[in-house]
């Protein structure tokens, strides 16, 4: 059985190394960089710079290149603009913390008014909250005195 | 949540989408969409947006501003735009014939390769400066919205005509011949 384990992660770690050594894919590579002139992903454009920048990506695989040496290239000419998602460091952090912490604010700020909302229909804390008028106060008992006898 | 409280709370969204409305009906009336152009072509001699880009054509940089003093023939290109590659024979025609009336024609090319830029300045045998704006950010500022744009710059930077898309008809291109003598005056 351990020997079996021991097999299946040698397995798993061969195949790691094969998908992270294999050469990058022109069609994923085009849906991750943008046309800097119709703003598009290059895969949905076929503008002159598109077609050019398409051109350059599968030379630049034919050449043996990375798809991190190909990303970085077009950065270099393009700017940070031309990835359609924004870099995991730095600025474009600020990208991806900045709609999770909105998210996070939101989804608090929501608890807080919908437990404020049902609180606010609970009959018996409305009762505790707000105390009656002492005249009506005073009517209340004078009725129930009269029940009682 | 009191009643006073929720009604505060209403307030404040309407409040804010009231905002919002107002915000969007300014922008929509106050359309800065090629503005520099429109100012320029009214006669507003707007400034001319600063900036330090990368040169083509040699080493370093080149700041615009240090080109004050002179009229510059302000010219956004790409290799890949179909009418630029006619243009670009006038606009090296226009700097061999002003250059020494202190006129600099300046090529910007934006949003392409710089390899693809220098091999189109190789074809078109281009002597004028040429600067690189990759990503476009430079002629943002001027609103470009296509390839070509050219604009006029006086001696104190400021911008007096513009043309938008290829100066390639007879009347475009005496206009602009017109802009120049009328900026070196």
């Amino acid at each position: 059985m351990i020997r079996l384990a021991v097999l299946a992660a040698l397995g798993a770690l061969v195949a790691t190394g094969a998908a992270a050594g294999a050469p990058p894919n022109a069609a994923d590579l085009e849906s991750e960089i943008v046309c800097p002139v119709c703003e598009t992903t290059l895969d949905q454009s076929n503008a002159p710079i598109a077609e050019r920048m398409k051109a350059f990506i599968r030379t630049r695989i034919a050449a043996g290149d990375s798809e991190q040496v190909i990303k970085a290239a077009l950065v270099a000419e393009f700017g940070e603009e031309v990835l359609a998602e924004p870099p995991g460091g730095g600025f474009g952090l600020l990208a991806w913390l900045l709609p999770l912490t909105a998210l996070a604010v939101g989804a608090i700020a929501l608890a807080f008014l919908v437990r404020a909302w049902t609180r606010g229909r609970d009959p018996d804390a409305a009762d505790e909250d707000e105390p009656l008028d002492p005249q009506l106060e005073r009517l209340v008992d004078e009725e129930l005195a009269r029940f009682d006898a | 949540m009191g009643y006073r409280a929720r009604l505060v709370a209403q307030g404040v969204a309407i409040g804010l989408v009231a905002l919002l409305f107002v915000l969007l009906a300014w922008s929509l009336l106050h359309d800065e969409g090629g503005d520099l152009s429109k100012q320029a072509n009214r006669g507003d001699r707007p400034a001319a947006p600063d900036f330090t880009l990368e040169r083509l054509d040699r080493d370093g940089d080149l700041q615009l501003s240090s080109l004050r003093g002179k009229v510059v023939v302000l010219n956004a290109w790409a290799s890949w735009c179909g009418p630029c590659k006619e243009e670009a024979p006038f606009l090296e025609q226009v700097w061999r014939s002003h250059r020494d009336r202190g006129v600099v024609v300046l090529g910007v090319d934006a949003k392409d390769f710089r390899a693809d830029a220098r091999r189109f300045a190789d074809r078109f045998g281009l002597t004028f400066p040429l600067v690189y704006d990759g990503p476009g950010d430079a002629i943002g500022a001027y609103g470009i919205t296509g390839f070509p744009e050219t604009f006029v710059i006086d001696r104190e930077g400021r911008v007096v005509r513009a043309f938008a898309g290829a100066v390639n008809g007879a009347a475009e291109r005496a206009e602009l011949r017109s802009a120049i003598a009328g900026a070196v005056s």
